[in-house]
C-alpha cells in the first residue's frame, strides 16, 4: 500500500510539475507565439480598417488563405475527438497519456478554424446574421447554403469538444484545488464543480466521458463533411465531387494524428515526461498515421484518376495546372510531404522512432496545408469562361494572418498545459490500477472464453 | 425553359446578336455610367479588382493572317435556376417573381460565396470603399444606390429603369410593351445587336428572336436556364 502511495506522489508532482514549475522553455515558447500572434493581429486591424482589398485576393479567386487556413485548422481540429473518442470507445489502454494532449488540440484548431469564416468577409461586423433569431430584417438565415450547416455544424463540434475536454478533466481540477492557495484554489475550485470523488460522483462521470465518446464521433464526422461540402455543392471543376466527403475527413484526421504528435513530442520535451509518453505512443500512433497515409493517396488518385481519364476540358484545364502547369511544384511537394516521405518512414519499424514518426508528422502538415490550397486556389484560377483565368499570389497580410494561426495556437496551448495538466493523471492512475489486477484475473479470463466458444 | 413564366409578372430577359457585336464596348461604358460603378484604377484592375457588370469576351480563332475574332458582351445571365442564389446565407441574392436575379446590398456580408458558384464569373466584389477620379462622382446617378466596401453587386438589367417602365404602364393602364423598358446597354449598343423585353409576352421582340434557329443560351448545358439568349449563325 504505501508503495502504491509513493507511485501516487511521484506521478502527482511529475504530471503537476508544468502548472506549478513550467520552465524557461514555456516562458520562451509563450513570448515567441504571443509576437507572433500579436503580429497577425496587427494585420487583421489593418485588414479591418481597409478593406479585403489588402489581401491577394481578386476576380476570379475571391478565397484563398482564408479558406485554406479555416479547412486547414478544422481538419487539425479531428486529432481530438476522432483519436481519444475511437481510442476511448474501443477501450485502447494506451490512449491514457494521450487524450487530454489530443482534447486539448481539438478546442484550440477549431476556435482558430472558426475565426476564418468571419473575418474572411465583406463586413465582419454582419457574421451574427448566420444566427437565426428573430430580428428586424425579418429574414431567417438560407438553410439552403451549405455556409449556414456550416455554422450549425461548427459550433456543434466545439461546444460537444469543449464538453468532452471538460469532462475528463473534473477529477484533476479538484486534485489541483487541494494543492493550491489563494484566487488560484477559488479557481479551480469553481471549475471542478465541487468533486468529492465519491462512488456515485465517478460512476457518473464515466458514464458521461462514455456516452460524450460515442456521440462526438459522428459530429466530428459530420463537421468536416459539412466543410468539403462547401466546396463538393458548387459546380466548379475539381470541386463537384461526390467523394469529397470522406476525403476531407480522412485528411482531416490524417492532419490531426501528426499535430498530435509533433505536440506530444514537444511537450515530452518540455516538460521531461519521457516516462509518461513513451515510444509504444509514438509507434501506435505512427501506424495510426502510415494507415491515414495510405487512406489519404488512396483517394487523392482516385479523385486525380476520374478527373483525368473523363478528361472534360473544364477539369483538365485544372488539373493540369496542378500536375504539371503553375501548381506542379506544390502539388508534387504536397504527395511527398503526404506520402513519399512518410509512408515508408511509418511503415518501416526501425524508422518508427520518436524522432521518425516527428519528421513524418512535420512534414505531412506542412503537405496537408499545401493540399487545401490546391483543392482551393487551382478551381478559382481556372473559371469556365476562360476569358476570365486569373492568377493568385498571397500579400504580407495573408501571410501574417497565417503565421498568426500557429502563434495563436501554440500560446492557447502553452497557456492550457500551464493551468491544467496536459496528461490525466486521474486516467494515468486508473489505467496503472487495471494493469495490476489483470494479471491476477487473466487466468480466469481464458477458461471463461473457451466456454463461451464450445 | 424560361418561357413558362411562374407567375402573371413580366419576365424581363435579353437577347444579344453577336453576328452584329462589334466589341466598341459602348455597353461597358454606358453600364458604367447608369449604374454607379466605381473606378479602380490601372493598379488595381491589373490585379482583377475592377468591376465592370457586362464586360466584351474576345475570343481569336485561327492562325495570322487567317484570324477571326469573336465578340461577346457577358454580363449576369438572370438566370432561371441561378447556383449563385442557394448558396448564399443570408437571402442576399434571391429570385424575384419577374425573374431577376436580384442583388439586396443591405443584406449582403460578403462571404463571396456567391462568385465563386457563377460559372459566368459575371458577380464582383467591393474590395474596398468605392471612389470615382474626379470629376466623376459629380456625374452619379442618384436612382442608383452606391455600394459600401465588403459586399457583391452585379449587373441588375437597370432595375431602376425597369420600375420607371411598369410605373409608365401601369399610369397608362396597359400592360408593359417593348421600349417600356430599355436597359443602358441596350439603348446604347451602337449596333443595334441588343434586345431587352419581356420574354413572356409572346408579341414581343426577344420572345420572337428567342425561337430563332440561331438562338443558343451560354453554357446551356449547366441547366441554369440563362434569361440571355445569344444569336449566331453558327460556323
Amino acid at each position: 500500500m504505501s508503495e502504491r502511495r509513493s507511485t501516487d506522489t511521484k506521478i502527482n508532482s511529475d504530471l503537476l510539475k508544468p502548472v506549478h514549475h513550467p520552465g524557461w522553455g514555456w516562458y520562451a515558447t509563450v513570448v515567441v507565439s504571443a509576437l507572433v500572434m500579436l503580429a497577425a493581429a496587427g494585420a487583421l486591424g489593418y485588414q479591418f480598417r481597409n478593406g479585403l482589398g489588402v489581401w491577394g485576393i481578386n476576380r476570379p479567386v475571391f478565397w484563398a488563405l482564408d479558406i485554406t487556413n479555416f479547412v486547414f485548422w478544422i481538419g487539425i481540429s479531428h486529432a481530438g475527438t476522432l483519436i481519444s473518442a475511437i481510442l476511448r470507445v474501443t477501450g485502447a489502454e494506451w490512449r491514457r497519456p494521450v487524450t487530454r494532449c489530443a482534447e486539448a488540440i481539438t478546442v484550440f484548431a477549431l476556435m482558430i478554424g472558426a475565426m476564418f469564416p468571419i473575418i474572411h468577409l465583406g463586413r465582419p461586423w454582419f457574421f451574427y446574421w448566420m444566427v437565426p433569431y428573430p430580428n428586424e430584417r425579418g429574414l431567417w438565415p438560407n438553410f439552403r447554403s451549405p455556409l449556414a450547416w456550416d455554422f450549425f455544424a461548427i459550433n456543434t463540434y466545439l461546444l460537444g469538444s469543449i464538453i468532452y475536454l471538460y469532462l475528463p478533466l473534473i477529477p484533476d481540477l479538484a486534485l489541483l484545488k487541494s494543492k493550491s492557495r489563494g484566487l488560484l484554489r477559488k479557481f479551480y475550485g469553481a471549475l471542478s464543480l465541487g468533486w468529492s470523488g465519491t462512488e456515485l460522483q465517478w460512476d457518473r462521470l464515466e458514464r458521461a466521458v462514455r456516452v460524450m465518446a460515442v456521440v462526438i464521433i459522428p459530429v466530428a464526422v459530420s463537421v468536416h463533411t459539412i466543410v468539403s461540402w462547401d466546396f463538393a455543392m458548387t459546380i466548379r471543376p475539381m470541386w463537384h465531387s461526390t467523394m469529397f466527403g470522406p476525403y476531407f475527413v480522412a485528411g482531416a484526421i490524417f492532419s490531426g494524428i501528426a499535430a498530435l504528435i509533433l505536440a506530444m513530442a514537444i511537450i515530452r520535451r518540455v516538460f521531461h515526461l519521457e516516462q509518461y509518453l513513451r515510444p509504444i505512443h509514438f509507434n501506435n500512433l505512427g501506424l495510426l498515421l502510415l494507415t491515414m497515409s495510405l487512406i489519404w493517396f488512396y483517394f487523392t488518385f482516385g479523385e486525380y484518376l476520374t478527373a483525368w481519364y473523363g478528361n472534360e476540358p473544364e477539369e483538365m484545364a485544372v488539373f493540369n495546372s496542378k500536375i504539371s502547369g503553375s501548381y506542379a511544384p506544390l502539388f508534387w511537394a504536397s504527395v511527398i510531404c503526404c506520402f513519399i516521405i512518410p509512408a515508408p518512414l511509418l511503415a518501416i519499424k526501425r524508422l518508427r522512432t520518436i524522432k521518425g514518426t516527428m519528421i513524418a508528422s512535420a512534414l505531412i502538415v506542412v503537405g496537408m496545408w499545401l493540399e487545401r490550397f490546391l483543392i482551393i486556389v487551382p478551381t478559382l484560377t481556372h473559371p469556365k469562361l476562360t476569358f476570365n483565368w486569373g492568377t493568385y499570389a498571397p500579400t504580407w497580410v495573408e501571410v501574417a494572418l497565417t503565421a498568426g494561426t500557429f502563434g495563436y495556437f501554440v500560446l492557447l496551448y502553452a497557456i492550457f498545459t500551464r493551468l491544467f495538466p496536459i496528461i490525466a493523471i486521474w486516467e494515468y492512475k486508473e489505467g496503472l490500477s487495471i494493469e495490476a489486477p489483470q494479471k491476477d484475473t487473466s487466468p480466469e479470463i481464458t477458461p471463461r472464453l473457451e466456454g463461451a466458444t464450445s | 425553359m424560361t418561357e413558362e413564366a411562374k407567375s402573371k409578372r413580366p419576365q424581363w430577359a435579353m437577347v444579344i446578336d453577336l453576328d452584329r457585336c462589334t466589341g466598341c464596348e459602348a455597353c461597358v461604358v454606358a453600364c458604367r455610367v447608369e449604374n454607379n460603378i466605381p473606378t479602380v484604377g490601372p493598379e488595381e484592375a491589373a490585379k482583377g479588382r475592377s468591376i465592370n457588370w457586362i464586360r466584351i469576351e474576345s475570343y481569336f480563332e485561327g492562325e495570322y493572317p487567317d484570324v477571326k475574332v469573336k465578340f461577346m458582351p457577358v454580363l449576369c445571365q438572370h438566370c432561371e435556376e441561378a447556383p449563385c442564389e442557394p448558396v448564399c446565407p443570408v437571402y442576399a441574392t434571391y429570385h424575384t417573381d419577374e425573374g431577376l436575379n436580384a442583388q439586396v446590398y443591405n443584406r449582403c456580408v460578403g462571404t463571396r460565396y456567391c462568385a465563386n458558384n457563377c460559372p459566368y464569373t459575371v458577380r464582383f466584389f467591393n474590395f474596398f470603399d468605392p471612389k470615382w477620379d474626379a470629376p466623376l462622382e459629380k456625374a452619379l446617378n442618384p436612382e442608383v444606390s452606391v455600394r459600401t466596401r465588403g459586399v457583391m453587386e452585379k449587373c441588375t438589367f437597370c432595375i431602376q429603369r425597369i420600375r420607371k417602365g411598369e410605373e409608365k404602364a401601369k399610369d397608362e393602364g396597359r400592360e408593359v410593351r417593348d421600349g417600356d423598358v430599355v436597359p443602358a446597354c441596350v439603348q446604347t449598343c451602337t449596333t443595334k445587336a441588343m434586345y431587352f423585353g419581356n420574354i413572356a409576352d409572346s408579341e414581343s421582340e426577344v420572345s420572337k428572336l428567342s425561337k430563332s434557329n440561331r438562338a443558343s443560351r451560354l453554357l446551356e448545358d449547366l441547366g441554369t436556364k440563362p434569361k440571355v439568349i445569344y444569336l449566331n449563325k453558327g460556323d
